[in-house]
């Protein structure tokens, strides 16, 4: 295996939990609702998934467990907000508080218990070519449910009457309302699917990462995943470029200590988060008119009667 | 049949008192399953919780401290947050405030600078701040960037950013090489209030920064216009208020409250600057501006409320082994609950019979 | 739902008070400062264990409280006095960062007892107490070299602090006695615990052709990776086995319970006095792991290293000694580097190519 095969296929990996969460933001701030406990969701996942694969020895009832769990977390957000017009920043927050405690608790029983991780495909033939076959058929399932999952977003936002729906209550919540959509109930689905992509993110990390659970093992994955979403812009496509370009630099900043690059560790480990304010900048000076956000993000709705 | 919201014509002051004691009523009857099923008993565990913290000196100093960093970031934020400007960031200027402060304490140590150390250590801290602050805003006004993301991103550069000082330049010469300056000097630090405990002068700087807050925001037109511009954009248009300005004054303003709380703990609590001086008290603080409805008088309590959850979940896992985990999830119960409670102040349940969109129909 | 809380409030009210008064019976009260959550696997998890063994001697003679996930920062004083206020008499805070806060809650109560694990500042009443790591590592570097084929070892280190310092240079000393060429890439994960970049420092490690991982970061993810790459690795903090069955050469385990019971003990007889104490392999305050997925000489060779080490025949920083600069070090221990020049140990020794991070 090539060096730079590797990189890729480790770069893959580490981008894989950060496109699963930040797909699922995205979906819920194309609704208009700004969900900030994608931590939160993540990690309920991560111990959900965990105890659901240790105890049913099955990683797919892992898989449905942490999706699960992401649901149910996310319920109470959409309760919160969307049930009781609640502050979506501070709801957000509340419940990454929340899922930590949960996780924490949950997590408590399964200490030092070990899995075995999702296999990597093979497919006989195609995952024996050279250089790309391990690359696009040798990894994890979730590597390529993710892109299917970016592939089916992009798809159902743009060319699906729903999608526009969805996108319309997200852009002028009071229009779509007066023209008859239920632009409560549509959130609130949106926010189930945010939930349940952050809940699959979370127990991607002990099901196909590292087999086993650890506390705060999400170690701020879903700051990222948020951050991703305005990073694409809001836009599917760029989501994918953003999140495997984030792990790139994740991974090769590694790789360039063992080369011996002499730069400090922290500006290596901080270069992420510059880049990411820098090609912002340049995004949004370069874009005339205005950002793409969603116009009626994080802004509360209750319909007039 | 079914159960909506509706918004209250005008907000009622009934709930507005009330609605706390139900959220914390309902937090209590929450908590009480909960501690039932992990086999403690309830009345003495909320106990452990809600009244012993208060029936000492010395948990009512503590609390007082843990509230001190809280509420000063979270009444900068509040004014962010009325004029529509999302500053999530504090945590990063919080941060580069304790550094920018350190920096004169360390460039002090052993010399025999006089009093003037601390107050100007006090200044620096609240610069730092707000020009950390002035990043995420110079951007979105220049350039449109969002500022959730960049004030979030900049959290982590100041973090690490910290951590090379510490780790590298700032490090005690006579410390092993362990990551943190040596213990700042006596001029170089804030005062104890009372001898033999830890409230210091931060606490009352904060309750400064509280009528500061509350006198700009109620009494000043600046106030007026930051409420006007982010309770009705299309009107402070109109009436030819300058968003831009306000979004950088905003910001400059709970960047310099971040930064000052920043110094302060690392020149009071702490003692010495070292990584891990905030266990989140920038996030933290954005919980405790919403509980206090974003009112400087609201923040104050919720901030010492929040307080009082910390260091009464500390004395639960000490005097009934509660693990810490539970705590937490109380306290995001218990975030719910007011959070939701608070929003019956501006709205009511109403039950209707017919579906929303036949009686729109008939209109 | 009124009338329920006006009950509920005044039973808190009445029973609130009470509550500490209520177990301050003879037994002796000890109290623990954790940094992590006890599940962490590493190096809270195994003071946890220390705590538990000292539960297990003393039964009902003792009572033990911990507070886990106390951050270095503000907090960690009050949470230290509140163990003081609680009434433990011996309280042992478990992380560098309490240093400080320690020192200043022991100025304050002089009548308990303080142990903070791995500082260096003590008081009448504050003791200090950590472990000889490095011994542990110097045999791991012997069996690193003997096994690996590439000659390149991969080191996931967290903080360029002077344990971990010495953790890497006595891992090269241990290494060269057997191939002088030897060479070793390091990655700075910058973090004690993030088992996801633990894993991929692993994989960087890997990929660029170390055959041997070994780490000083806590969680056991870099374990899990060599085992699925099908390369060889060293546990860290407490046993590994379970994650890499075979993958783990050995693990320099921290055993805490001996040195707790030990104390917890003196308390008990009122013989306590201030220390600093400084345990390896002797005083089986560090443990190998079963030396395992080795061929016998390599283990043989393990074990007698490990007895000389024990029985202080070999002193892995034994002079002379030559730093990265090639100069020769100062001996200030006589035949070998004083504790002081290891406990603050900021210099590589000659064979490693890369830069002290920050120096």
């Amino acid at each position: 295996m090539g060096l730079i095969e590797a990189i890729i296929l480790a770069v893959l990996a580490a981008s894989t939990p950060l496109l699963l969460a930040a797909t699922g933001e995205l979906v819920t701030e194309r609704a208009g609702v700004l969900n900030l406990g994608v931590e939160g969701m993540m990690i309920v996942g991560a111990a959900c998934g965990f105890g659901g694969a240790w105890l049913s020895g099955s990683i797919i009832v892992g898989a449905l467990c942490g999706i699960v769990a992401g649901v149910l977390m996310s319920l109470i957000f959409a309760l919160m907000t969307l049930g009781l017009a609640v502050n979506q920043v501070a709801t957000g927050l509340a419940l990454t508080i929340l899922g930590i405690g949960l996780s924490g608790l949950i997590g408590s029983r399964f200490v030092g218990e070990k899995i075995s991780l999702a296999p990597h495909l093979y497919v006989p033939g195609l995952t024996d070519i050279p250089l790309i076959g391990r690359i696009l058929f040798g990894e994890d399932a979730f590597v390529y449910l993710s892109l299917a999952l970016v592939i089916g977003v992009w798809f159902f936002l743009y060319k699906t009457r729903a999608g526009l729906i969805l996108r319309a209550a997200g852009d002028n919540h009071a229009s779509a309302h007066a023209l008859g959509y239920p632009v409560l109930r549509i959130r609130m689905f949106a926010v189930m699917f945010g939930g349940a992509c952050a809940g699959l993110a979370g127990a991607y990390l002990p099901l196909a990462y590292t087999p086993f659970f650890i506390p705060g093992m999400t170690a701020g994955r879903g700051w990222i995943a948020l951050a991703l979403v305005v990073f694409a812009s809001w836009l599917p496509g760029r989501l994918v470029i953003g999140a495997y370009l984030f792990g790139a630099v994740t991974i090769l900043q590694l790789h360039a200590q063992g080369w011996g690059v002499g730069v400090p560790s922290q500006l290596m480990s901080a270069l992420p988060y510059l880049a990411t304010v820098i090609v912002l900048v340049l995004i949004s000076r370069a874009r005339t008119g205005g950002s793409t956000a969603p116009a009626a993000l994080g802004t509360v709705f209750v319909p007039d009667r | 049949m079914q159960l909506v919201l509706e918004k209250r014509a005008e907000r009622s002051n009934m709930i507005a008192l009330i609605s706390p004691l139900i959220a914390i009523g309902m937090t209590l009857v929450t908590m009480s399953i909960l501690f039932a099923i992990l086999g403690k008993n309830p009345i003495t565990a909320l106990g452990v919780y809600f009244v012993d913290p208060l029936t000492d000196s010395y948990s009512l100093q503590e609390i007082a401290v843990k509230a001190t960093p809280l509420v000063m970031i979270a009444i900068g934020l509040s004014f962010c947050y009325l004029a529509n400007a999302w500053n999530i960031g504090a945590e990063g200027q919080f941060l580069i405030g304790a550094v920018a402060g350190s920096w004169l304490a360390v460039k002090t140590q052993g010399t025999d600078a006089g009093p003037w150390v601390l107050p100007a250590m006090l200044l620096l801290g609240a610069m730092g701040g707000a020009l950390y602050a002035l990043i995420p805003a110079i951007c979105k006004v220049r350039f449109g960037a969002s500022e959730i993301l960049t004030s979030l991103m900049l959290v982590y550069v100041a973090d690490l950013f910290l951590d090379y000082l510490v780790r590298g330049p700032w490090r005690d010469p006579k410390g092993f090489n362990f990551p943190t300056t040596a213990e700042f000097d006596p001029v170089a630090t804030v005062p104890v209030l009372i001898e033999g405990g830890r409230l210091h002068l931060g606490g009352i700087i904060a309750l400064v920064a509280v009528a500061a807050g509350a006198v700009l925001l109620g009494m000043t037109i600046k106030g007026f216009e930051i409420r006007v511009v982010g309770a009705a954009p299309r009107a402070a248009r109109f009436g030819g208020f300058n968003s831009n300005q306000l979004i950088l004054l905003t910001f400059a303003i709970s960047g310099a409250l971040a930064g000052m709380a920043g110094i302060i703990e690392v020149a009071g609590p702490v003692g010495h600057l070292q990584p891990g001086i905030s266990p989140g008290y920038g996030f933290t603080a954005i919980i405790v501006a919403f509980l206090g409805r974003l009112n400087p008088v609201g923040i104050l309590i919720a901030g010492l409320f929040l307080a009082l959850t910390f260091i009464g979940g500390e004395q639960a896992q000490i005097a009934m082994k509660i693990p810490l985990d539970v705590t937490k999830v109380f306290q995001g119960i218990l975030l719910f609950f007011v959070l939701a409670c608070d929003s019956l102040i501006l709205y009511r349940f109403k039950l209707i019979f017919a579906s929303p969109k036949v009686s729109s129909g008939a209109h | 739902m009124r009338k329920i809380l006006i009950a509920a409030t005044t039973a808190i009210l009445a029973t609130g008070a009470s509550l500490f008064g209520a177990s301050a019976a003879d037994k002796l009260k000890v109290g623990f400062i954790y940094l992590g959550p006890i599940g962490d696997l590493g190096w809270t998890y195994q003071h946890d264990i220390g705590r538990q063994a000292v539960i297990k001697e003393f039964g009902d003679k003792i009572e033990t409280t911990y507070l886990e996930n106390v951050s270095e920062g503000p907090d960690s004083e009050r949470s230290i006095e509140q163990l003081a206020r609680a009434g433990n008499k011996l309280i042992f805070t478990t992380s560098f960062g309490y240093m400080e806060p320690t020192l200043k809650v022991a100025k304050k109560y002089p009548n308990v007892h303080f142990e903070h694990a791995t500082g260096y500042k003590r008081d009448k009443n504050l003791s200090t107490y950590s472990g000889r790591f490095y011994e542990g590592r110097y045999i791991q570097g012997i069996i690193a070299a003997k096994m690996s084929k590439s000659g390149v070892l991969g080191y996931i280190a967290s903080f360029p602090i002077p344990e971990v310092i010495s953790g890497i240079n006595a891992t090269m000393l241990g290494a060269q006695t057997i191939n002088p060429n030897i060479k070793v890439k390091i990655i700075w994960a910058n973090t004690w615990f993030d088992p996801g970049k633990e894993a991929d420092a692993a994989k960087a490690l890997i990929d660029q052709g170390a055959d041997i991982i070994m780490q000083h970061t806590d969680s056991p993810a870099a374990m899990q990776v060599a085992a699925e790459r099908g390369k060889l690795a060293f546990g860290q903090d407490s046993e590994m086995i379970k994650f890499g069955p075979k993958a783990q050469l050995t693990s320099t385990m921290n055993n805490w319970g001996p040195y707790y019971i030990q104390r917890v003990k003196a308390e008990l007889d009122g013989t306590w006095k201030s220390e600093d104490f400084w345990g390896g392999l002797k005083s089986k305050l560090v443990v190998m792991a079963p030396y395992t997925n080795m061929p016998d000489d390599v283990k043989k060779l393990a074990m007698e290293t490990e007895a000389a080490i024990t029985e202080g025949k070999l002193q892995p920083f034994k002079c002379p000694i030559v730093g990265q600069d090639g100069k020769e070090v100062e001996c200030k221990g006589g035949t070998h580097l004083d504790d002081g020049q290891v406990l603050g140990m900021n210099f590589y020794v000659k064979g490693i190519d890369e830069k002290i991070p920050g120096k």
